[in-house]
C-alpha cells in the first residue's frame, strides 16, 4: 500500500516566498533563487525540473537544512526549520559515501549519531540493508562497489534513520542508463508497497522523462533568478509506460513549457534565452562543434531541417542540460528558430550544412559579427586600435559591470572558442591578449 | 574447505590465534621493552650526565638509538597533536586564520636550528637540574623541525573536505566531535602521513644538533645516536662515525617498514577519488596487523573511544543560526577587535625588533650578513641546478622503466630520509686530509640529503606519464632533443617544481650545518649566512644568532613568494595532464 494521499492532512512541508541570494564581491547580492512556493503532502513525489544555475538544488539545500533563505519561510510538520531537522535525509548525486567506512558502517552512521542502543543499530542497520538489496555486502568498502551499488548505500543511509521525507538530488544522474532504470524501478516498486519508511518524496533532477515516470507533481523551474515557471500534475497511474502516448504528450509539454521564451524579454535581441542584454549577455560555454553537429544532425534525415526536441534528444542521447545550451545558442546566432518544442533550420543554418569548410568559417562569421554584440565590440575594438591588440582583461572589467566574475570569464570563454573558430579574432592564452594576427 | 572440517576440533584455537598473532605479540613485546630502555634515566640529575660520560663502545648504540628514536616519536606525537588542534582553529575560524595562516608560513622558513639555541634555556630552567629538561629542549627542537608542514597539509585537507561530504554529515546530524573524526580526520589522513614521513626526515637531519646541545656556556650531551656522532667527531673516531651510520641505517629501515609501510598501505582507503583498479601500496607489516587481530582490535578500540567520547560530551545540536544581518553586524563587531589585538601584538613586535635592531645592529653588520645571504643563495641555486642537471634525466629514465622504478623509488625515498649530515665528518676529513677549499668542498653537503626530493618527485612524474603520450611520440617518431624538450620534460615539470622546492628549502636549512662543519679540533669553514648563524650559535651571541635566522628567513621567504610559487601555479596550469 502506498502511503495513503490524504489532502485535507497538513502538509509534510510547506515552503512560502522563499528567495536566496549570495553576496557578490562588488557588495550587492546575486539572486538564485526567487519566490517559490512548494508544498508536500503524504504520500507525494514531488519534481523539482530545471536545468543547472536553475536553483533546484539550493532549495532542496534549504528544505534540507543545509543553508538558510534570505527571504520567505519554511515549514516542516508545523515547525520552522532551522538546521538540519530530523526526519528529513537526503540522497546526494555523487553518492557521498565515506570512503573509509564499510557500506555496515556508512549506512550506520545516522543511527550512531542519534546515540541509539548498539542492538537497535544493528537491528535498524541490517533491515536497511536488506530492504535495498545490499545483503551480502556489508563488509564492503564503497570503493570496491559499483556506481549502482553505492547510490543503493546512499538510499539504505538515508532510509535508516525513517525519515519522513526523502530528498533526492539528481540521484540517478552519476550512473550508467541500465543502472539508473534498475534504480528508479526498485525505488517505485519500494514506494508503491509501501516498504520504505518514508512519507515523501522531493526529487531534483533534470530529466523530463525520469520527473514524468516518478513525480505526482513537477515544478518546472527558469533561471536568472531560478523561480518555478509552472507546476505539472502528473495523475498517470504507475507503473507508468514511457510509451504511453499520454506519457509522450506530458513530456513534450514540459519540452515546450522549458523552451518558451520568457514572456517580456524584447524580441530582436535574439540574446533574449540569456540573461543580460547587448554585450552583456552571459553566454553559454557551447562549442563550435557542438553547434555544427546539432546542425547537421537536424538538416539530415529524418528530422530534414525541423526536429521535434524530445526526439531529438532521446536520438542524440543528451541531456536537456547539454541539448538547450546547444539549440539556444543556434537561435542566438539565427541559425535555427526554437517555437513549440521544436527546432527550426533557417537559410542560414542550411546553407551552413551545405558548405564546405572555409565558407562555413565565413557564414559562422557573418552571423557571430551581426548577432553578437559582444563579439562585434571586441573585433571592433581591435580594428580601432593601431596595435589590433587588447588585454582580456579589459573586456572583462566591461563585463563585470553586468555579471558576476565568474560568469564573466565563462562568456569570454566561449567568445573566445567562437571567435577562433570564425577566425574573426585570435587570441593568446599566455599573455591573455585578443590579437588581430593569424597564427601561421 | 576440506581442511577446515579436519580441524574443526582445534577451531577456536586457529581462529583466535593466527600465525601472524605470533609475530605481532613478538613485535609488541619487544616495542614494550624497548619503551622501558628508553626511558630510564629521564628523571636523573643533569650531573649523572657527567657522571655516566657517553661511550663511543658500539655495544652501547643499540640503546642510544633507542633513546634517540623515542625522543624523535615524542617529537611526532606533539606535531600531531599541535597539527590536529592548530590546523583545525585556523581551518574552523577565518578569523584567526588571518593570523595563525602567515605565522606558520613564517616558521616554516624559520632556520630550525635557530629554534634549538634560542629555546634551550627556558626549557633547561623549566626543571632545573634535571635530565627532563635537557630532554624537552632536545624534543621542543626536534618537534620545530616536524609540525610545521604536517599543520598545513591538514590545514589544506580541512579547507578541501568535499561538500557533498560535509553536507551528508550535516544531514545525519553528526556532532562537532563525530564529524572531526569521522570526516575530517580520515579525509586530511593521506595527506597527513606523507607529511609525517618527511617530518621524520627532516627530524634525523637535526637530531645530531638537538641531542648534543651547546649554546654559550651550557653544554649537555644525551645519551642517543646524534650526541655518540657529535663524541666521535670531536674525538676524530673515523670507526664510530661507521657504527653510527650503520646503526642509523638499521633504524631507519626498521621503522620505515614497521611504521611508515604499512601507514601509507593503510590510509589508501582513506583516499576519496575512488579508481577502482589502483592497487595500494603492499607492506608486509600491515599484511601482519590485519591477519592478526591487532588492527582490528586497535581500530574497534578507536572507534570505541570516538563513540564513547562523543556521547559523553553535551550533544551541541548544529548551531541555530539567526538571522543573517544579526550575525554579520556582531562578526563584524568581533572581527574589528580582532583587528586591533593583532595589530597591537604586530606594532609591539616590531618596536622591539627595532629596538634591537637600532641599538646593537651597525649599518655595516646588515651589508655583512645581507652579502653572506647572497653568498648561500649562490650556492643553493647552483647546487639544484647540478642536481636537476643530474637526476632529471636519470629520473625520467628510471620512471619511464616501471620494473626499474619499483626498485629505485623506495631507495630515492630512503636515502632522502637518511640524514645525510652523518655523512659529513667523512666529508670533513677529506677536506683536510686533501687541502681542498672548504668554500667550494662544502657546498655539496647542502644537497647531500635534499638531492633526493628531485629524484623521486621526477621518477614519480615520469610514471605518471600517460602512456598514450608516449606512444604517440613514438608514432610520430620524436626522438632525441625533441623528445626530451616537447614530451619529457613537461610531462614532469609539475612534479620536478615540486621536487625542487623542498629540495631548495632544505638546503637553506642545512647550510647552518654544512657551512661549518669540525673535524676534531680542526674548524673547516665556508663564507655564508650558515656559518655566520652556527659561529653565532657555539659563541652563544644572542643578538648575532637572531640577526642571522631573521636574514634568511626574509630570504627564503621572499624567494618562495616571488620565485617557487608563481612558477609552481604556471606549471601546474601549463603541464598538469589531466
Amino acid at each position: 500500500m502506498p502511503p495513503s494521499t490524504d489532502m485535507n492532512a497538513a502538509p509534510l512541508l510547506r515552503v512560502k516566498g522563499i528567495a536566496k541570494s549570495f553576496p557578490k564581491p562588488d557588495g550587492q547580492e546575486l539572486l538564485v533563487l526567487e519566490g517559490v512556493n512548494l508544498q508536500l503532502a503524504a504520500g507525494q513525489i514531488v519534481g523539482l525540473l530545471g536545468r543547472s544555475g536553475s536553483g533546484k538544488s539550493t532549495l532542496l539545500r534549504l528544505i534540507a537544512g543545509l543553508t538558510e533563505p534570505s527571504h520567505g519561510e519554511l515549514n516542516y510538520l508545523g515547525s520552522p526549520v532551522d538546521g538540519p531537522a530530523a526526519g528529513i535525509s537526503m540522497v546526494f548525486q555523487s553518492f557521498a559515501l565515506f570512503p573509509w567506512l564499510t557500506v555496515y558502517e556508512n549506512v550506520a552512521l545516522g543511527l550512531e549519531a542519534q546515540r541509539l542502543p548498539r542492538a537497535e543499530i544493528r537491528t535498524r542497520t541490517l533491515a536497511a540493508i536488506d530492504l535495498i538489496g545490499l545483503d551480502g555486502f556489508e563488509s564492503a568498502y564503497p570503493r570496491e562497489l559499483s556506481g549502482g551499488m553505492r547510490q543503493r548505500v546512499g538510499f539504505a543511509r538515508a532510509l535508516v534513520v525513517h525519515p519522513n521525507i526523502l530528498l533526492m538530488d539528481e540521484p540517478f544522474s552519476a550512473l550508467d542508463v541500465l543502472t539508473a532504470e534498475t534504480l528508479r524501478t526498485d525505488f517505485l516498486d519500494l514506494w508503491s508497497e509501501g516498504r520504505m519508511p518514508i512519507k515523501g518524496v522531493i526529487l531534483v533532477t533534470h530529466n523530463i522523462e525520469e520527473a514524468v515516470l516518478m513525480c505526482d507533481r513537477v515544478l518546472v523551474f527558469g533561471s536568472n533568478p531560478g523561480r518555478v515557471l509552472s507546476e505539472i500534475e502528473v495523475t498517470l497511474p504507475q507503473p507508468r509506460d514511457r510509451l504511453d502516448p499520454s506519457f509522450r504528450e506530458l513530456v513534450e509539454k514540459i519540452y515546450v513549457e522549458m523552451t518558451a521564451r520568457t514572456v517580456g524579454a524584447q524580441a530582436g535581441a535574439r540574446t533574449e534565452f540569456f540573461p543580460g542584454q547587448g554585450i552583456g549577455s552571459v553566454l553559454p560555454h557551447v562549442s563550435s562543434n557542438e553547434l555544427s553537429g546539432l546542425l547537421e544532425a537536424v538538416a539530415a534525415a529524418p528530422y530534414n531541417g525541423s526536429a521535434d526536441l524530445p526526439k531529438i534528444a532521446t536520438g542524440l542521447q543528451m541531456e536537456i542540460d547539454e541539448l538547450f545550451p546547444v539549440a539556444e545558442t543556434l537561435q542566438m546566432l539565427r541559425f535555427a528558430e526554437l517555437e513549440g518544442g521544436d527546432l527550426k533550420l533557417t537559410e542560414a543554418g542550411l546553407a551552413f550544412c551545405n558548405a564546405a569548410q572555409d565558407e562555413r568559417k565565413r557564414i559562422f562569421a557573418r552571423q557571430l559579427l551581426t548577432y553578437v554584440p559582444l563579439a562585434a565590440h571586441i573585433r571592433r575594438v581591435l580594428d580601432e586600435r593601431t596595435s589590433h591588440v587588447a588585454r582580456k582583461s579589459r573586456f572583462i572589467d566591461e563585463l563585470e559591470d553586468f555579471m558576476t566574475e565568474e560568469t564573466a570569464e565563462q562568456t569570454l570563454r566561449a567568445i573566445v572558442g567562437w571567435g577562433r573558430y570564425a577566425e574573426v579574432f585570435a587570441y593568446e592564452d599566455e599573455s591573455a591578449r585578443f590579437t588581430l594576427e593569424n597564427p601561421a | 574447505m576440506l581442511r577446515a572440517h579436519r580441524t574443526h576440533h582445534f577451531g577456536f584455537i586457529r581462529e583466535f590465534v593466527t600465525r601472524w598473532d605470533a609475530l605481532a605479540l613478538v613485535v609488541v613485546l619487544a616495542l614494550v621493552v624497548f619503551l622501558a630502555e628508553a626511558s630510564r634515566g629521564l628523571l636523573a640529575p643533569l650531573s649523572q650526565l657527567d657522571a655516566t660520560p657517553l661511550s663511543l663502545n658500539p655495544a652501547h648504540l643499540p640503546e642510544y638509538a633507542a633513546r634517540t628514536t623515542l625522543r624523535m616519536f615524542t617529537a611526532l606525537a606533539l606535531s600531531l597533536v599541535f597539527t590536529l588542534s592548530y590546523a583545525t582553529w585556523a581551518a574552523k575560524s577565518p578569523r584567526a586564520a588571518r593570523v595563525l595562516i602567515p605565522l606558520l608560513d613564517i616558521l616554516q622558513s624559520v632556520p630550525i636550528l635557530g629554534f634549538i639555541s634560542i629555546t634551550v634555556v627556558f626549557f633547561m630552567s623549566l626543571v632545573p637540574g634535571r635530565v627532563l629538561g635537557a630532554e624537552f629542549a632536545a624534543i621542543f627542537a626536534i618537534f620545530t623541525s616536524q609540525a610545521w608542514n604536517m599543520a598545513f597539509s591538514f590545514y589544506q585537507s580541512l579547507r578541501t573536505v568535499p561538500t557533498e561530504l560535509a553536507e551528508a554529515a550535516a544531514c545525519f546530524h553528526l556532532t562537532p566531535w563525530m564529524r572531526f573524526w569521522q570526516l575530517e580526520v580520515p579525509f586530511g589522513l593521506p595527506a597527513l602521513t606523507w607529511n609525517m614521513m618527511m617530518s621524520m626526515s627532516g627530524g634525523w637531519f637535526f637530531v645530531v644538533a638537538a641531542e648534543s646541545i651547546s649554546v654559550g656556556h651550557t653544554s649537555v650531551a644525551l645519551p642517543g645516536v646524534g650526541s655518540y656522532i657529535a663524541l666521535a667527531i670531536a674525538q676524530r673516531n673515523l670507526h664510530a662515525v661507521g657504527w653510527a651510520i650503520t646503526t642509523m641505517a638499521v633504524v631507519i629501515l626498521v621503522y620505515d617498514q614497521l611504521l611508515f609501510r604499512p601507514l601509507i598501505s593503510w590510509v589508501d582507503r582513506f583516499r576519496v577519488e575512488q579508481e577502482p583498479g589502483t592497487e595500494p601500496p603492499a607492506s608486509w607489516a600491515l599484511t601482519m596487523m590485519r591477519r592478526s587481530h591487532l588492527i582490528g582490535g586497535l581500530t574497534t578500540m578507536f572507534y570505541a573511544a570516538v563513540r564513547w567520547t562523543s556521547w559523553a560530551l553535551p550533544s551541541r545540536p548544529a548551531p541555530q543560526p539567526r538571522s543573517a544581518a544579526a550575525r554579520e553586524r556582531s562578526s563584524r563587531g568581533w572581527d574589528a577587535l580582532w583587528l586591533i589585538v593583532a595589530l597591537l601584538l604586530a606594532a609591539l613586535a616590531l618596536r622591539r625588533l627595532a629596538l634591537m635592531l637600532i641599538e646593537q645592529t651597525s649599518l655595516a653588520e646588515l651589508r655583512e650578513v645581507g652579502t653572506l645571504g647572497l653568498l648561500t643563495l649562490a650556492r643553493v641555486v647552483v647546487l639544484i641546478a647540478l642536481a636537476s642537471l643530474v637526476w632529471v634525466p636519470i629520473g625520467v629514465w628510471i620512471g619511464l622503466r616501471p620494473r626499474v622504478a619499483q626498485v629505485v623509488q623506495p631507495i630515492a625515498q630512503f636515502l632522502a630520509a637518511f640524514p645525510a649530515n652523518l655523512l659529513f665528518p667523512l666529508a670533513v676529513y677529506l677536506i683536510v686530509a686533501g687541502h681542498l677549499s672548504p668554500n667550494l668542498w662544502l657546498s655539496p653537503l647542502m644537497i647531500l640529503g635534499t638531492q633526493w626530493y628531485i629524484l623521486f618527485n621526477v621518477i614519480a612524474g615520469a610514471s605518471a606519464m600517460p602512456a598514450e603520450l608516449r606512444r604517440a611520440a613514438l608514432n610520430l617518431r620524436v626522438s632525441g632533443w625533441l623528445w626530451w624538450r616537447r614530451v619529457a620534460l613537461p610531462g614532469v615539470m609539475p612534479y620536478f617544481v615540486t621536487g625542487a622546492i623542498t629540495a631548495s628549502g632544505g638546503s637553506w636549512n642545512a647550510s647552518i650545518v654544512a657551512e661549518l662543519a669540525n673535524w676534531g679540533s680542526t674548524q673547516v669553514r665556508a663564507h655564508g649566512l650558515g656559518a655566520y648563524i652556527a659561529s653565532a650559535t657555539v659563541a652563544g651571541d644572542y643578538h648575532h644568532i637572531v640577526l642571522g635566522i631573521a636574514t634568511m628567513c626574509l630570504f627564503v621567504v621572499s624567494i618562495n613568494r616571488w620565485f617557487w610559487r608563481p612558477l609552481y601555479y604556471y606549471a601546474e596550469r601549463r603541464y598538469r595532464l589531466s
